[in-house]
């Protein structure tokens, strides 16, 4: 009895506030939008018993997924989305290596505060985080003030409110996650074996490209869908960096519901989203698994 | 022998002055006098004491913590439950949506949880306000709670639990005395995660708050969309210093337990 409580409260409680509102999520993407509050045309009527469900089936057009093939607006976006995401999370690679494999050559008693210094940005806003940007990057900003002051340029670099921003802010915000499984792939490395390559005429540098890069693959593999996966779906970056030629599908889903008030679009722009979401997340899963295996 | 050389020393600095140095520069311009944000013009406090005045922006504070403190302490208790529902329930049907359940939302972007919760909502006639907040606070951090206490409960030795069983106490008294307090570090640090995340989230709280009850991230969203404003530098510098000193306190105090606990055990090994 004290068992069937302990599951049923949280197993209820997600099925209420997870399951459920993603069935609705469904059911709105399958209606017609209509100017009323709230402004879609139920197709799924439930009180109506078998006769709304036969109903329902007669009347399913998909007619909101073929309006989303049909306008520019939206492929393109979730194929701007799908670009942003892939360029933004290679550059997070290629920044985050780096930082991670100094962290796991360091004295081991500076680990503890290196840890602490990549984690404390994850604790801060992500919005503060985001915003501190905007006065570095804009015309007047810092950054142009400081290479105009060097002799670099000799106009401002317009970085602000274009892709360019929407990069550098992803890889900023998300950068602690490609750090974190990069490291802690690194430090479990047995130093023996690049000793071994050593001894055996190895040079440094084809020693790391041989042994150690080769082993850290899965704490990259892990540190690219962590970045992958949410910079998909962004919205906070793309509003307050990017300019409005920065199409992302987040940000077209939110002006879909507040400004446009089309919920049934929004809707389907919403199962789409996730089902683009689908093929990393099986992929990610699976590479924690075959990981956790191979630490057995 | 570890070669930590001028490429590693090198890759840090860089790595930690890309880091914070955003943060610092907002923290510097906040003590900003002039109301330009990228000119400098001598050290003021004017900023500090305009944000005192802001009701607008107490009252969203207000707002914040009241979600953060509820709903971070609803997620601790159900995501705990989850957790040892799926580390100890053993089998029993669902459980494999169970586990999806619980691992979904981690991965779900904002703008569709956001969505789907107003859509319940306004299809069960709630009205948007503080407690919608809560509700889906709650629910996508409840998940993150699980995920942090699981890990705990499955590194844990459960013929300590079966000891107390076996001594008579009763499956509640072996959870409060035995388990709670050896999973207590994560149910500590499973609320603060949740709480954190209560406190930054923007998308969520957008999508499921009403006109009367607007939290600070909103607040502050609206107020950068136009461009930088000192008064956001000066609440940024309040929130780093407060996120600062809380992340350097825990981690003292944690690493002040684990000295004593390391003493406790060579004592009870010396006895």
């Amino acid at each position: 009895m004290r068992r069937l409580i302990l599951i049923a409260v949280p197993y209820l409680w997600l099925l209420a506030f997870f399951l459920v509102p993603f069935l609705i999520v469904l059911k709105i993407a399958l209606s017609d939008y209509n100017l009323s509050i709230p402004p879609y045309t139920p197709q799924l009527d439930l009180s109506a018993g078998w006769q709304g469900i036969k109903d329902f089936y007669d009347a399913l057009d998909f007619e909101n997924f073929t309006f989303l093939t049909s306008d520019d607006l939206y492929w393109k976006a979730y194929l701007s989305s799908l670009k942003i995401a892939v360029i933004s999370t290679f550059m997070t690679l290629l920044v985050g290596y780096p930082i991670a494999y100094g962290m796991a050559q360091a004295p081991d008693e500076w680990r503890p505060t290196l840890m602490m210094l990549v984690i404390l940005p994850f604790w801060t806003s992500f919005l503060i985080r985001v915003y501190s940007w905007m006065g570095i990057l804009s015309n007047e900003g810092l950054l142009n003030k400081f290479l105009l002051w060097t002799g670099v340029i000799d106009q401002p670099l317009i970085i602000l409110s274009t892709n360019t921003a929407v990069y550098i802010g992803i890889v900023y915000t998300y950068l602690p996650f490609m750090i974190l499984p990069i490291y802690a792939a690194l430090e479990k490395l047995d130093g023996s074996l690049l000793e071994a390559a050593e001894d055996l005429g190895c040079s440094r540098l084809s020693a790391f490209w041989l042994v150690t890069f080769p082993l850290s693959r899965s704490g990259m593999v892990a540190g690219c869908f962590l970045v992958f996966i949410p910079a998909l779906g962004e919205f906070v970056i793309p509003s307050l960096l990017g300019g409005s030629s920065t199409l992302m599908i987040g940000k077209v889903l939110w002006e879909e519901f507040f400004s446009n008030r089309d919920w049934p679009v929004a809707s389907a722009v919403a199962v789409v989203l996730l089902l683009i979401l689908v093929i990393p997340i099986v992929l990610f899963q699976r590479n924690q698994e075959r990981q956790q295996e191979a630490e057995r | 022998m570890r070669r930590f050389s001028w490429f590693n020393a090198t890759a840090l600095t860089l790595g930690f002055v890309f880091l914070y140095l955003p943060m610092v520069i907002l923290v510097i311009y906040s003590f900003n006098a002039s109301k330009l944000v990228t000119v400098w013009a001598g050290f003021s406090t004017r900023w500090y004491g305009e944000l005192m005045r802001n009701e607008a922006f107490l009252d969203a504070a207000l707002v914040t913590l009241k979600v953060g403190i509820v709903s971070s302490t609803l997620a601790t208790v159900l995501g705990t439950m989850g957790a040892y529902v799926m580390i100890r329930a053993g089998r029993f049907t669902g459980r494999t949506l169970f586990s999806g359940m619980i691992y979904a939302p981690l991965v779900m972007p904002e703008v569709i949880t956001g969505l789907s919760l107003l859509l319940l909502f306004i299809g069960i006639g709630l009205d948007r306000g503080i407690v919608t907040i809560i509700l889906a606070h709650t629910t996508f951090s409840m998940c993150y709670v699980s995920v942090v206490v699981s890990s705990r409960l499955v590194s844990f030795d459960r013929s300590l639990e079966e000891a107390a069983l076996d001594l008579g106490a009763s499956p509640f008294e072996a959870f409060r005395l035995v388990t709670l307090p050896i999973i207590a570090p994560a149910v500590i640090s499973g609320w603060l995660l949740a709480f954190t995340l209560s406190l930054d989230d923007l998308v969520i709280a957008s999508f499921t708050a009403g006109p009367s009850s607007t939290t600070l991230p909103i607040k502050i969203f609206s107020a950068v969309r136009l461009g930088v404003s000192p008064e956001i530098n000066a609440l940024s510098t309040i929130m780093i210093s407060i996120v600062t000193v809380g992340v350097i306190g825990a981690s003292l105090v944690s690493k002040r337990a684990a000295v004593k606990r390391q003493e406790e055990e060579r004592a009870a090994v010396r006895t």
